[in-house]
């Protein structure tokens, strides 16, 4: 056994190493990834260490064998909308690409911690999307029926059904009575910074180099290639450039001389006070504009919807948490004893028709992955996988129909019912 | 809360009354232009993070269409202009400029 397999053995995480360490004071324990300096080339740069960014860089070295990689950070790793989302997994999108990748970074959660060694606590524990109106209940049997054609597995539910399987939701009305829902039984929710660890300890762990508090400040050419980047820390050569920065996506590709179809609005979530476990599902209510979990904490997690100007300040507008909140207390009255603990926002990048963009771009050696807009941290492991072939290969059956080019071609991958506000 | 002053009505008005609509001043491309024309008018935004010029609806107000100058990275208002205007006027120019000194 080589040095470093030894290594990666007595670092793995199990109830044997919890059993040793108790036995010696839990100093045994290494750094999950180091603290990695800038080196001066590499094979492959990934711009924004957020889950999008550490699971392309995870999939390159797992799947590719590309491990002279680095992910480089303006902030801290896991800071941006990685960790200020509402943690909701599901697949029950209407069009064919989006099934593919979106059910295949679903299946991906269900062996994640298993694959990274990192509890990331997915919960799979069902997602049900409320029919509230009669428009609703025909675009979600249709997306039903859609799923079943693509092997997503999921059904149409009746009220009664809706009630049996979360009672503290009144499904009277008068205002919104719930109609019926879309349900996933295998979708949940998993521990949103976990995920992004779990993906950096994994990275490490083969040798990449995370570098955090290291901003892009611009991208090098050389005949319509890209041969670098200039960065905080110095310049950095690199063959490939990864760009996966989320909101920051326009401010990015700006720099390295192209513009997106994206533009950058604010979404928000907040959260209650703890209290005892009262609902095991996921609920979703896109009439309202409003979704609903309860945390292992106990707190109830809810997102609202976006605001509809262009903004960069991760904050948004008091009076769409106030829509939010107006509207989930008919649905929920139990929420209406709740006092709330903390409210959010985070610049998400939204499309002209709510699907993502990974794909080549005018510069070459570019690769660009963006647009998840208000449903990113599901695509996580997917978009990972997917972008790690398109990066690797210059091509992935994935990724094919979410070129930035589909726009001029008029082939759009509408998902607006399936993604225009929750997530 | 966004608070903006609608050209037309001379008044404060929330956000809670206004309808955003986007980037401004885009340059319309009909009938003949090429696909890279079409798409950036329709698609292609500059979404800057900084100055941007957009598009209001005062719509539960006058219902007019005016524009305004924002920070989208600190939320400053620069100020709002007819939307009868095909670039930035220079009262408006002269305010950023003011703003960033």
């Amino acid at each position: 056994m080589d040095t470093s397999a030894k290594r990666s053995l007595l670092k793995r995480y199990s109830a044997f190493a919890v059993a040793r360490e108790a036995f010696r004071q839990h100093t045994g324990w290494t750094r999950a990834w180091g603290q990695a300096e800038p080196k001066s080339q590499y094979d492959v740069i990934v711009v924004g260490a957020g889950g999008h960014g550490l699971a392309t860089a995870y999939y390159l070295g797992k799947n590719f064998g590309i491990t002279n990689v680095a992910v480089l950070e303006k902030g801290w790793l896991g800071g941006g909308n990685t960790g200020r989302n509402t943690t909701i997994i599901r697949s029950n999108y209407l069009q064919d690409p989006s099934a593919a990748i979106y059910e295949k970074s679903r299946s991906l959660y269900e062996t994640m911690s298993q694959d990274l060694n990192y509890n990331v606590m997915f919960s799979p524990r069902g997602v049900m999307m409320l029919a509230q109106t009669q428009h609703e209940i025909r675009g979600y049997q249709r997306t039903a029926h859609a799923n079943s054609l693509q092997g997503v597995t999921t059904e149409w539910i009746s009220p009664e059904r809706v009630k049996e399987l979360c009672p503290i939701m009144n499904i009277d009305g008068p205002r919104y009575p719930v109609l019926g829902a879309l349900w996933q039984a295998r979708g949940g929710t998993a521990r949103h910074d976990a995920v992004a660890w779990g993906y950096a300890r994994a990275c490490a762990d083969m040798g990449m180099d995370i570098i955090q508090q290291c901003e892009v400040t611009g991208v090098q050419t050389n005949g319509g290639k890209v041969t670098g980047v200039s960065t905080t820390r110095g310049d950095i050569k690199c063959n490939k450039l990864a760009m996966v920065v989320a909101g920051h996506a326009s401010v990015l590709a700006q720099k390295a001389g192209f513009q997106l179809p994206i533009e950058s609005v604010a979404l928000q979530a907040l959260v209650s006070e703890p209290i005892k476990p009262c609902m095991d599902v996921v609920v979703m209510a896109n009439t309202v504009h409003g979704y609903l979990s309860q945390s292992d904490k106990g707190e109830m997690v809810i997102g609202g919807g976006t605001d509809g100007y262009n903004n960069y300040t991760q904050r948004g507008s008091f009076h769409h948490i106030e829509e939010t909140v107006r509207a989930l207390v008919e649905t929920f009255p139990i929420l209406g004893r709740l006092k709330m603990l903390r409210q959010w926002g985070g610049i998400v990048d939204v499309t002209g028709d709510r699907s993502p963009i990974l794909s080549a771009t005018p510069v070459e050696g570019v690769f660009v992955n963006c647009g998840w807009g208000t449903g990113g941290f599901k695509a996580i492991p997917g978009s990972g996988w997917a972008m790690a072939e398109l990066v690797a290969k210059g091509h992935s059956p994935l990724t094919e129909e979410f070129t930035m080019h589909r726009f001029r071609h008029g082939k759009f991958i509408d998902e607006s019912v399936a993604a225009g506000v929750a997530h | 809360m966004l608070i903006l002053n609608c050209p037309y009505c001379g008044r404060d008005v929330d956000e809670t009354d206004l309808h955003a609509g986007g980037e401004a001043h885009l340059k319309r491309f009909g009938p003949g232009s090429s696909d890279d024309e079409f798409e950036h008018y329709l698609f292609m935004r500059e979404n800057p993070k900084g100055v941007h010029f957009e598009r209001w609806r005062h719509v539960y107000g006058c219902g007019k269409w005016f524009l305004a100058a924002r920070n989208t990275a600190t939320l400053q208002v620069y100020g709002t202009y007819s939307a009868q205007t095909t670039e930035p006027p220079q009262h408006i120019l002269d305010a950023i400029k003011e703003a960033q000194a």
